[in-house]
């Protein structure tokens, strides 16, 4: 495959709950190995739109294709994660080796090694033991990123992952982001902050319930685009009159 | 030391059917008491409670069908557990109504109805054996069904562990990697329901879910990790258990054992409450001082 060749293909999609859309008609692909911000106003979809992706929300409308073999991996924003369940960090970190192990896969020694190396990685070490009620929230996210360490997945999708997150964690966790994007994996981020998105990620597609922009970061996050996506998702009707088929 | 002898273990060295009766209760807290585990960490408690009463009609039908005949009971029961695990499921997702309002409505409904088909036939001697259960009365078709549930039930929890937990911790994660989760918790449901009509011959539908949640409940208090949590769980059923029938056996005719075992286990639950090193009362009243050199 070629260094070109995309690892989503958006096809005129449309997504939403209850049948009113929350993103519509987005065409577009993501470049493999390529590193992508998501922007957009609060409501523009983004989230939505990850769903989508992950395979956690079924289109309307249109398409999404993932590049045959890929494996995926998606962190949502507020995990539905029972902190109160008494397991061990090492144990919510090794669950991303289910690929490999599965129902009845031995987890042994180099597994376990693997599963060392990804919370020493996330800067966790001597945390292993902890129950992860007792974790801050900034610890946790970086236990879920040891475990999407593990996943060893192709693409990755991330949504809001550095909200509430001090400065310091925010740094580590994305040089991981820069990292996986150093490994050709192909990397997918919904964030809020446009001075990160603007310093690491090369690629951003802002939206507001469709494309305002997609292409080069700095071509994108110019003033007028982002004035553009506000009034676009603040007059934006989720039900108003069906979509017209030909419209365009 | 034959008062030791005599409190202890005479009753069991003498009575076949204390020894029955012990043997049973084994059984129930090896396999009950982890699924009573995984119910409370999933905040199914009271789902467990109102399956145990959704039990109840079928067992009655089984027993208006066919007497005390414990293949017709056991069937009953469990098409009847089944039944309305489902349907409270389906209420939930398709109405307005949540799911512990609709369990709490079949369940009801099923005591009632249950009490009324065994009343048509029985006396209150039966109505009072379906209740609670007749513990000192094991038969050996009780007992082998006993034990066989108890290791179906082992090995499937053994098999489903990982998907199981990864359930209850992050349920959205599982999605994200398998389409097991579906299965795995159906399969679940389908062991709490087994697991009490096999309590339910033993300590009737009233109790038979005592000995999976009171168990539970107080390992608690003791420990924050999932595996000890599930092995001293199975340690409190059989203590509660043995300690009840001791008691009851002491007490001559006056105390039922069925309820003397679940009181047996009230009282490590209370026990646990009060002085229990994970977040029992004591330890909260009494706040000790941080740590300091």
């Amino acid at each position: 495959m070629s260094k070109t060749a995309s690892a989503i293909r958006l096809t005129d999609l449309t997504l939403g709950y209850d049948r009113h859309p929350a993103v519509h008609h987005l065409s577009g692909e993501i470049a493999s190995g390529s590193l992508t911000a998501i922007v957009g106003p609060n409501g523009a979809g983004k989230s939505t739109l990850l769903k989508g992706i992950a395979g956690a929300l079924s289109p309307l409308d249109g398409n999404i294709a993932l590049a045959a073999g890929r494996r995926l991996a998606y962190l949502p924003q507020q995990a539905e994660l029972d902190r109160s369940f008494p397991i061990h960090v090492y144990d919510l970190v090794a669950m991303g080796l289910w690929n490999s192990a599965g129902i009845f896969g031995r987890i042994g020694r180099g597994s376990a090694a693997k599963v060392e190396a990804a919370i020493a990685a996330v800067g966790l070490a001597g945390f292993e033991r902890r129950p992860i009620g007792a974790l801050s929230g900034g610890q946790m996210q970086r236990a879920l990123f040891a475990r999407l360490l593990l996943q060893d997945a192709d693409i990755i999708l991330l949504d809001e992952p550095f909200t509430a997150i001090d400065a310091r964690t925010t740094a580590d966790l994305l040089a991981l982001v820069q990292r996986w994007h150093g490994e050709s994996r192909t990397v997918v981020a919904v964030l809020h902050d446009i001075e990160t998105v603007r310093r690491a990620f090369p690629h951003t597609l802002l939206l507001a319930r469709e494309t305002v922009a997609w292409g080069e970061t700095a071509d994108v996050l110019t003033p007028a685009n982002l004035l553009k996506a506000r009034r676009m998702v603040e007059a934006f009707d989720s039900h108003a009159a069906p979509c017209e088929r030909d419209a365009a | 030391m034959p008062v030791f002898y005599d409190l202890f273990i005479g009753p069991f060295a003498e009575f076949d059917f204390m020894r029955r009766a012990l043997v049973g209760i084994v059984a129930l807290s090896v396999s009950g008491a982890p699924i009573g585990v995984f119910l409370m960490l999933r905040r199914m408690s009271l789902t467990g409670d109102a399956m145990a009463h959704a039990i109840l009609p079928g067992a009655a039908i089984g027993y208006l069908v066919a007497g005390f005949s414990l293949p017709a009971m056991t069937l009953g029961g469990l098409a009847a557990g089944f039944a309305v695990a489902l349907a409270a499921g389906a209420v939930a997702r398709i109405t307005v109504i949540k799911e512990d309002a609709s369990l709490a409505a079949f369940y009801l409904i099923s005591l009632a109805l249950g009490v009324t088909i065994v009343s048509l036939r029985g006396s209150a001697v039966d109505l009072f054996h379906v209740l609670f259960g007749n513990v000192l009365a094991l038969d050996d078709d009780v007992l082998v069904l006993l034990s066989g549930v108890a290791t179906l039930s082992l090995l499937t929890l053994a098999a489903l562990y990982r998907p199981l937990v990864m359930e209850c911790v992050d349920p959205g994660f599982l999605r994200s990697v398998s389409r097991s989760g579906g299965v795995v918790h159906l399969t679940f449901l389908a062991l709490v329901v087994l697991n009490l009509v096999a309590g339910f011959h033993a300590l009737g539908t009233l109790l038979a879910v005592g000995l999976m949640m009171l168990p539970a409940a107080a390992a608690r208090f003791w420990t924050a990790d999932i595996t000890r949590l599930i092995l001293l769980a199975s340690g409190f059923g059989m203590v509660a258990g043995y300690a009840g029938l001791v008691v009851s056996y002491s007490a001559g005719t006056n105390l039922p054992a069925g309820p003397a075992i679940i009181l047996a286990a009230g009282a490590l639950y209370l026990g646990s409450l009060l002085i229990g090193s994970q977040g029992g009362l004591l330890r909260r009243l009494l706040p000790r001082p941080h740590l300091q050199r």
